[in-house]
């Protein structure tokens, strides 16, 4: 029986496992060799926030799905046509969002009774009918790794930690891709271990070869390469990694030394991390005591004339918030990564909702307007981070720019900036000291930054209302009114060097989604698709929050209705609605730790525009 | 400007009125910070003062310093900033029993354990100033408050041993009616190389005037108070009759000629810590000056030293190099 070679444009895969079983590993490596083939890709990894949950339970079930197309895609897809469960909790937590007729690997070599009771099952799924309607493939993983390898010289245990390998090699065979790329990867990898390389490299090989010998499937899959794809260069990339390259870019543009203050909190630990390698773009970081240190110190080496930023999440953010009004008041440039998660308090910190926004916009004691913007997706992330440190240099501000757990991990195919070509915007400290006074501002006004250790300009400042003019302590009534006035006014100036967003479609017609963060990729896709089926539908992505752009109302008034999908309650269609009453918002909300589908929004959007049809 | 002249202590003052109430022993500690500065032939323009808030964190605006009066208890982390991101700066922080020791805690000890090199300058009152008479945690137990109308029931931190206990490599102790020690004291810390803790016991005239006049009252100073100096007995009594002698865990008072030689450069912080258990003790001196000065690397000079290596190996980094990395590929 030969097995049939069947094209398809667009597979979405889900690797499903046991925290332990390096199920994130499996799913980036094909993403790496996928991308190589020429696919465009996105991609969602899903884990528990604890490191090793019980073995074998539902709740230590780490997931990592990709999407692969022919196409342009933009999201890591609704349901998956395939999944590789390695346990029972695995099967048995994700099935259900398989498309009918899905193809399910099973390994079987960890489906004991023991393996079902922790899965909190009964009967095994495999046998009692649960799976009905899938095409179900049931191998002992376990058994033919351990026979793979039984000439190496590793113990049972490290030759079992081999059976993802041996998974993946059977993922690349019955979707044709070439296992070249990963056998490059571990040499690379276990470089100083060749044992590990080699044991996983026959793995990998083993898997291949039993699936192509044995035809285990009914056919193989064919995603052809994307045509026509821009010329230039790519790589994957993921969100918390652009955002790193971006902030170091963004400091370089603006001129300057970057200084990271941050602490580790999940998940935006990343960008910590990827930037501690930098030391040789001159990046200092340090891994402060604690979140508000990590502001403090960004503060003080901005004081100092480096480029301070800092990186956290939710909760980070909110221990931040003082310390972010003294950077207000005392108008030091700043740059703050919210990588946001599902809250309130703790929440659930490995799952993604976009719920700071309001605490960004609104979070601090009194008037103390910031910059706001947020990233699309893990490429956007760079160009985000570049654009918050030149409206922070440009503007004296701290700025919040907002990523969110699921760009932070998520991966997509990059096409690499002209790194020559990038707009600089450099800063120029003052070091006049005649006619110098710290409050004196420019045209945007942004205040003069004259960094210390400058001669004649020895000056202070602080968390005291500043004379508008002096700098020095003022109480007078009168001057704080014209000080809140014109810190407001300068966050409001940013507006004037912002684009007003691009439309993804028609300039009017029924209905305009307003997708902002993350949501950017299942609101395009589900209009997309309402376009092909002849609706009047436009997508537009706001990447600047706070301000928002000029332009705005002469885009809503061309539409009938606007609609602001959010991961979150309602919040940036609750900032819109009130700074543009003469238009209705609706609303579409879920916080359920996971992110958008396009089905799902699409759907929604068909009931609302048939709800109007009918009445 | 042609020759660059010596600045004298008025050259550190701003125009800026100081407004600490009459009395206030912080005034004394302006000027003496303000007359080591200029003997030390230090440039303004290249002092920084970091600040919390509290009453003693308005001292940078009164300075003709570069200055940062920041927010409550993070004056520790905004100078470690300053710090670590220009090196070259001289950077001190002003803060308070409050500020510094409660809300400012964790900074406190961080930046001691990391050996910045910060001039930190605390000023002890055993009161919350500014928010006008509440207990701090240098109150002693007992005392009576605006919060603690029945007597405080919170033991208090002894500020010296935390900061031994935090690794400070420069910790002494000195008083607000003796500028000429806090000066001899503030210049030993302004000349050590790494994180120098300096607490001074400081009299608030309104809320909690006379905390500390067992020991600095002229007519009982003498009896209750000794000085080490490194190299020195450590010997007090207004004869200079009386010495202290230290014996395993133990300290004894003796004839002045038997008394122990004062040695802050040991490699163990043990004999610092001894010395600050006699605060327990009322029948024994407290001692003042310097309790600990040993030298180890800082952070800011940790920080760059591994840049310069890794940027020696590497090669300086250019932006195209973070971005086109191996696994990059090309379309046609």
């Amino acid at each position: 029986m030969s097995s049939e070679l069947i094209r398809q444009d667009d597979v979405t895969i889900r690797f499903a496992g046991d925290s332990g079983d390096g199920m994130q590993l499996t799913g980036t490596q094909f993403t790496e060799t996928t991308a190589k083939v020429g696919n465009d890709l996105a991609t969602f990894p899903d884990y528990p926030s604890e490191i090793r949950a019980p073995v074998g339970t539902r709740a230590g079930v780490s997931v990592y799905q990709i999407h692969f197309s022919s196409r342009d895609i933009y999201t890591p897809g609704d349901a998956p046509s395939v999944l590789v469960a390695m346990n029972p909790a695995a099967l048995i937590t994700n099935y259900k969002d398989l498309q009918p007729g899905s193809i399910i690997l099973a390994n079987t070599g960890a489906f004991t009774e023991k393996d079902l009771k922790k899965a909190e099952l009964d009967s095994n799924p495999l046998t009692d009918g649960t799976l009905s309607g899938f095409r179900v493939i049931q191998e002992d993983i376990n058994a033919r790794t351990v026979q793979a390898l039984a000439e190496t010289s590793l113990g049972k245990k490290d030759v079992l930690r081999c059976k993802n390998f041996y998974t993946l090699g059977m993922m690349y065979w019955l979707f044709s891709r070439p296992i070249e790329p990963t056998l490059e990867w571990l040499n690379v990898k276990f470089a100083k271990k060749p044992e590990l390389a080699d044991a996983n490299a026959r793995a990998l090989k083993a898997g291949y070869n039993y699936a192509e010998l044995l035809r285990l499937f009914q056919g193989r899959y064919e995603v052809p390469k994307v045509e026509n794809v821009p010329k230039g260069f790519y790589r994957n990339v993921m969100g918390n990694e652009a955002l790193a390259i971006g902030l170091a870019a963004g400091a370089q543009l603006a001129g300057l030394k970057a200084f990271l203050g941050s602490y580790p909190i999940t998940p935006a630990t990343d960008i910590l991390q990827y930037m501690s390698l930098m030391k040789n773009y001159d990046v200092v970081t340090c891994q402060m005591e604690d979140e508000i240190a990590g502001v403090c110190t960004a503060i003080g080496a901005s004081f100092a004339g480096r480029l301070g930023m800092t990186t956290t999440s939710g909760p980070g953010l909110a221990l931040k918030t003082e310390a972010i009004g003294l950077a207000v008041i005392t108008e030091l440039p700043l740059v703050i990564v919210d990588v946001q998660r599902a809250g309130p308090s703790t929440g659930l910190p490995t799952k993604v909702e976009q719920a700071d926004l309001l605490q960004s916009m609104f979070g601090r004691n009194s008037e103390a307007p910031l910059p706001v913007l947020s990233c699309a997706t893990p490429a956007d992330a760079f160009e985000c981070a570049v654009e918050a440190c030149r409206i922070a240099t440009q503007y004296m501000t701290p700025v919040i720019l907002l990523s969110d757990n699921y760009i932070a991990n998520g991966a997509e195919p990059w096409k690499l900036p002209d790194m020559d070509k990038l707009e600089k915007f450099p800063v120029k400290f003052v070091t006049d000291p005649e006619g110098f006074s710290p409050y004196k501002r420019d045209d945007k006004l942004a205040r003069g930054w004259a960094k210390p250790g400058t001669p004649g300009l020895a000056h202070r400042i602080g968390g005291l209302e500043k004379d508008s003019l002096t700098g020095n302590v003022s109480h007078d009534p009168d001057n704080h009114q014209v000080m809140v006035d014109l810190r407001l006014a300068k966050v409001n100036g940013v507006a004037d060097s912002i684009p007003t967003p691009e439309l993804n479609g028609a300039e009017s017609g029924e209905l305009l989604v307003v997708a902002w963060g993350s949501t950017y990729g299942a609101s395009r896709a589900a209009v997309e698709r309402l376009q092909r089926d002849g609706v009047a539908a436009t997508h537009m992505h706001m990447r600047h929050l706070r301000p928002f752009p000029h332009g705005l109302a002469d885009i809503f008034r061309k539409f009938k209705r606007i609609i602001v999908p959010e991961l979150n309650m309602g919040q940036l269609a609750f900032v819109l609605q009130s700074e543009y009453p003469e238009f209705r918002f609706e609303k579409y909300n879920k916080v359920k730790g996971k992110p958008f589908q396009a089905r799902e929004l699409k759907a929604h959007f068909e009931k609302i525009l048939d709800l109007e049809v009918k009445s | 400007m042609s020759d660059v002249q010596q600045l004298k202590a008025k050259d550190f003052k701003s125009n800026q009125e100081v407004r600490w109430c009459p009395g206030c022993g912080d005034y004394s500690i302006i000027s003496s910070v303000q007359s080591v500065l200029a003997e030390l032939g230090r440039d303004k323009d290249n002092v920084v003062m970091v600040s919390g808030i509290g009453c003693s964190s308005r001292f940078p605006y009164y300075m003709d310093t570069y200055g940062f009066h920041s927010i409550h208890g993070r004056a520790n982390a905004i100078a470690t900033g300053v710090k670590v991101a220009n090196p070259d700066l001289e950077t001190w922080v002003i803060t308070g029993d409050g500020d510094g020791l409660s809300i400012g805690g964790n900074h406190m000890i961080h930046s001691l354990r990391r050996n910045v090199n910060l001039k930190i300058i605390l000023f002890n009152n055993e009161i919350y100033g500014l928010t006008k008479g509440q207990y701090s945690p240098t109150t002693p137990q007992g005392q009576k408050t605006k919060t603690s109308p029945f007597g405080s029931v919170d033991a208090p931190f002894n500020p010296l041993q935390l900061a031994l206990g935090a690794g400070a490599t420069f910790v002494a102790r000195t008083l607000d009616v003796r500028p000429k020690h806090m000066k001899a004291v503030l210049k030993a810390a302004a000349e050590h190389k790494g994180a120098a803790f300096v607490e001074v016991w400081q009299n608030c005239v309104i809320f909690n005037d006379g905390c500390f006049k067992e020991w600095s009252e002229k007519k009982v100073r003498d009896d209750q108070t000794v000085d080490l100096v490194a190299g020195q007995p450590m010997i007090f009594g207004s004869e200079k009759e009386k010495g202290l002698k230290a014996e395993g865990c133990h300290i004894q008072v003796v004839p002045a000629a038997e008394a122990s030689i004062w040695d802050p450069t040991v490699d163990s912080a043990g004999p610092a810590f001894l010395m600050s258990q006699l605060d327990k003790d009322p029948s024994m001196p407290k001692p003042f000056g310097v309790y600990r000065a040993v030298e180890a690397p800082t952070l800011e000079g940790l920080v760059h030293d591994q840049i310069s290596e890794v940027t020696a190996k590497r090669g300086v980094g250019k932006l195209k190099d973070l971005i086109y990395t191996s696994d990059s590929w090309e379309v046609e």
